[in-house]
């Protein structure tokens, strides 16, 4: 709310030149600029027109910014209203802003008068003097709003500066004749550091400190100091203190000087307070007395006593003395303003409509008793009936520390967790039991019922093997399968064996043997052994005498060639005869498929040789260099990679 | 102490073994091996990989409806202890275990066509290359068993 009645922002207001000045440039830097005789006639005409419409848009811009900025009187908080008034004189103030709005009318009927003009003007010459005479017209009538426009400048510059007082929050307002004290007071209670001079109307206008009480934010507003005569004899400065206490609901603290140093007497000041009363009605008011340091109120003449009892008998008024010189007593008159003003503020809530509201919301609950049943707290017999324990008894109970002290103490003692087991049995208590059996854990097996359980699968199982559920229907026993399988995986290990042997000789970095060579090489024992391992002892003799006969054989073969039967006979014997193979049928699986592949070769064939197509059988010559790959630039590249 | 099953592969997680993962939800996941683990980072379902056990009961490839499964389970009751039940705890964890077997080898059995498959393979292995190992009783087998087979071939053999 604060800031509701913050007057800085408005913004400054030119003088009348400055003002013309401004539009001026503007419309000039705004618009367009260049304009020829031969253009058409509208063009040229809507050039000017827009000048002027320009124009007037930007003093009507200017002139509703002021109009808006300035506070209206009649919308702001009459505190403001009346302030304004005494400050800047409310007519000349209301005059100003209304001669700036006729001002603002008067610029648009200019414009729109020449704007009419402008749609006649049959040259560019004419049209220029139309826009010249536009400007020139708006131009005058601001000129003549110079004084406004001054007065309302300096309005802004002394409303800027006013205190930013919230009328509606708590607030104190301090007030008296001149040179009481107030200002001191002020100062002592925030750090607003208003001036102090010993002399009348060091404060001539409102000032406005802040302090916390009670977690709150308060404000204090110092005014200036007032004098007991009429209200129209009031001067300005006087004025300001008046609008402050009539309009603001703050608690009032009237300021007295006993001691008639500020050059008043105490029955002046007393005659103030009653001249300015009417101002405090329904508001909590305190009689302050200042400078008690000097002369208190119980050191007062029985005159001034009297008047003194007489308004603190017949008004809502209290009596608080302070001394802003020795700081004695006020913080006290601080604290009791400040509450006084949160009663009243309470009390006045209290009156309003909107209480209603919160109070339905509220609800206070009172609990009644239920009936005279006494419910008083259970303590078990044995816990009344414990002796206490007495460390200096005898027979005093065995503490668990008592059997560690018996034990060898702390270190050497253990306790024994497992003694207040509860089993049913106590023997039990000692039991190692397995965690994990067979892979799995014991605890998921652990059940009360597992007897009854077990009994009802042994049940099951006889059930099942009468019924012949594990009867296999094989036809081959297990052991022959297994013996079968067994053997399997034996002939594909030797068999890898031989492979890895093989691939092992391939990779070895030597030259293959032919077979001959090798098998000149080998030697009996080995195939012996070989045929041992595979289970053929029994053949061994027979090759040997055979290999032997046929070494003879063989040797002898040499004298009687002729009686070989020698299909061959210009072949050398070291070769055998090669076997002819029949390369057609070679990658087929039978006749059948022979047969199928010769006809589908005929018939891919039949259309070719009717038109006389070239054939994979023709002879051909690949062009050997390809002209594009030989000729041309090779910046680029390799010769066949382009 | 207790054994925990692999989160991903169920294989049995022995105490001190395999990683374990806690994550925010505070759920726990152990793994038996850092190839459980790694799949399961790749937000691999267990139910949908080959290997694992969650994938063979899913796939019914391994016996889930029986009684003999009824007796394994946690059961988080506390039991008092009881030197009688624990000692018939274990006499009935060897027979369940031990009928469990008997019932698993029925339903590898009634699952098995593929076995016999396997058989067949062997039996040609062992017909081609039977020379390579010495056992006479089985190239006796081996042979009556191609006597038989060798009636069935259709086609006629290219010379």
């Amino acid at each position: 709310m604060a800031s509701h009645y913050n007057f800085k922002k408005v913004q400054v207001v030119p003088t009348a030149s400055e003002f013309v000045d401004i539009v001026l440039s503007k419309i000039n830097r705004k618009t367009p600029t260049v304009v020829h005789p031969n253009y058409q006639i509208s063009r040229i005409r809507q050039f000017y027109m827009r000048k002027v419409k320009f124009g007037q848009d930007c003093f009507d811009e200017k002139l509703n910014q002021i109009l808006a900025d300035f506070p209206k009187l009649d919308e702001i908080h009459p505190f403001y209203a009346d302030l304004m008034n005494v400050l800047y004189d409310r007519d000349h103030y209301k005059l100003a802003l209304a001669q700036i709005n006729t001002a603002r009318h008067l610029i648009d009927a200019v414009a729109k008068d020449y704007a009419r003009l402008l749609k006649f003007g049959d040259s560019l010459f004419r049209c220029k003097q139309l826009k010249k005479a536009a400007l020139g017209r708006m131009a005058t009538i601001m000129k003549r709003q110079k004084d406004s426009l001054a007065y309302l400048e300096q309005v802004r510059q002394h409303l800027s500066r006013l205190p930013s007082i919230d009328p509606n929050t708590r607030t104190l307002i301090i007030c008296g004749y001149p040179n009481v004290g107030k200002s001191s007071f002020m100062n002592k209670l925030t750090r607003a550091e208003v001036e102090v001079q010993p002399y009348a109307f060091t404060t001539k206008s409102l000032f406005v400190g802040h302090m916390d009480y009670k977690y709150l934010r308060w404000q204090v507003i110092d005014t200036p100091g007032i004098l007991d005569h009429p209200l129209e004899q009031r001067n300005t400065i006087e004025m300001q203190s008046i609008t402050a206490l009539a309009h603001l609901r703050a608690c009032i603290m009237f300021f007295l000087d006993l001691s008639e140093q500020c050059g008043y007497s105490v029955a002046q000041q007393l005659a103030l307070y009653h001249s300015i009363k009417p101002l405090f009605a329904n508001k909590p008011t305190m009689l302050v007395v200042n400078k008690i340091d000097v002369r208190r109120p119980e050191d007062l003449g029985p005159e001034d006593k009297a008047k003194l009892d007489e308004i603190l008998s017949t008004d809502d008024v209290s009596l608080v003395q302070l001394s802003c010189y020795t700081d004695e007593g006020v913080m006290d008159v601080r604290n009791a303003a400040c509450d006084k003003l949160l009663a009243s503020r309470v009390e006045m809530k209290l009156k309003g409509a909107k209480v209603s509201t919160v109070v339905n919301k509220l609800h206070l609950a009172q609990p009644v008793q239920r009936d005279d049943v006494e419910r008083p707290a259970f303590i078990p017999e044995a816990a009344l009936s414990r002796k206490k324990y007495d460390p200096t008894d005898p027979d005093r109970r065995k503490l668990a520390k008592d059997i560690e002290a018996e034990n060898g103490g702390a270190g050497v003692f253990s306790v024994d967790l497992k003694a207040p087991y509860m089993l049913a049995n106590d023997e039990w208590k000692y039991d190692t039991i397995p965690e994990i059996m067979d892979g799995k854990n014991l605890a998921d097996f652990i059940d009360p019922e597992i007897e009854a359980k077990l009994d009802a699968l042994e049940r099951e199982e006889e059930r099942l093997i009468a019924e012949g559920f594990y009867e296999s229907d094989n036809e081959m026993p297990d052991e022959d399968e297994e013996e079968i399988l067994t053997a399997a995986e034996k002939v594909r290990e030797k068999k890898e064996l031989i492979r890895m042997q093989n691939r092992e000789k391939k990779s070895k970095n030597s030259s293959a043997l032919p077979k001959k060579a090798v098998a000149r090489m080998s030697r009996l024992e080995d195939f012996e052994s070989h045929l041992a391992k595979i289970g053929n002892k029994g053949d061994v003799e027979a090759l040997r005498s055979r290999s032997r006969a046929r070494k003879r054989t063989h040797s002898e073969a040499a004298a009687g060639e002729g009686e070989m039967e020698v299909d061959a006979p210009a072949r050398s014997k070291s070769r055998g005869p090669s076997v002819m193979r029949d390369r057609s049928v070679m990658g087929l699986r039978n006749v059948k498929q022979k047969v199928e592949a010769e006809n589908l070769k005929k018939k891919a064939q039949k259309m070719p040789n009717l038109y006389a197509k070239r054939g994979e059988a023709d002879r051909e010559i690949q062009v050997k260099r390809p002209k594009h790959l030989y000729t041309g630039k090779r910046g680029m590249g390799k010769t066949d990679r382009r | 102490m207790r054994l925990e099953k692999c989160y991903f592969c169920s294989v049995n997680c022995y105490p001190g073994h395999g990683v374990m993962f806690v994550r925010n939800d505070s759920k726990t996941f152990r793994f038996c091996s850092s190839k459980c683990h790694r799949n399961f980072k790749m937000k691999r379902n267990p139910r949908k990989v080959r290997w694992t056990k969650a994938f063979r009961r899913a796939a019914g490839k391994e016996m889930t409806i029986d009684s003999t499964l009824e007796f394994e389970k946690r059961r988080n009751i506390p039991v008092r202890y009881d030197r009688d039940l624990m000692a018939t705890t274990l006499k009935a964890m060897k027979r369940v275990q031990e009928i469990k077997a008997k019932r698993e080898r029925v339903f590898f059995k009634k699952r098995q066509a593929a076995k016999e498959r396997e058989l067949e393979r062997g039996i040609k292995d062992l017909q081609k290359n039977i020379e390579l190992i010495d056992a006479p009783e089985i190239k006796q087998k081996v042979l009556e068993h191609k006597a038989s087979a060798k009636v069935s071939k259709m086609d006629m053999e290219i010379a």
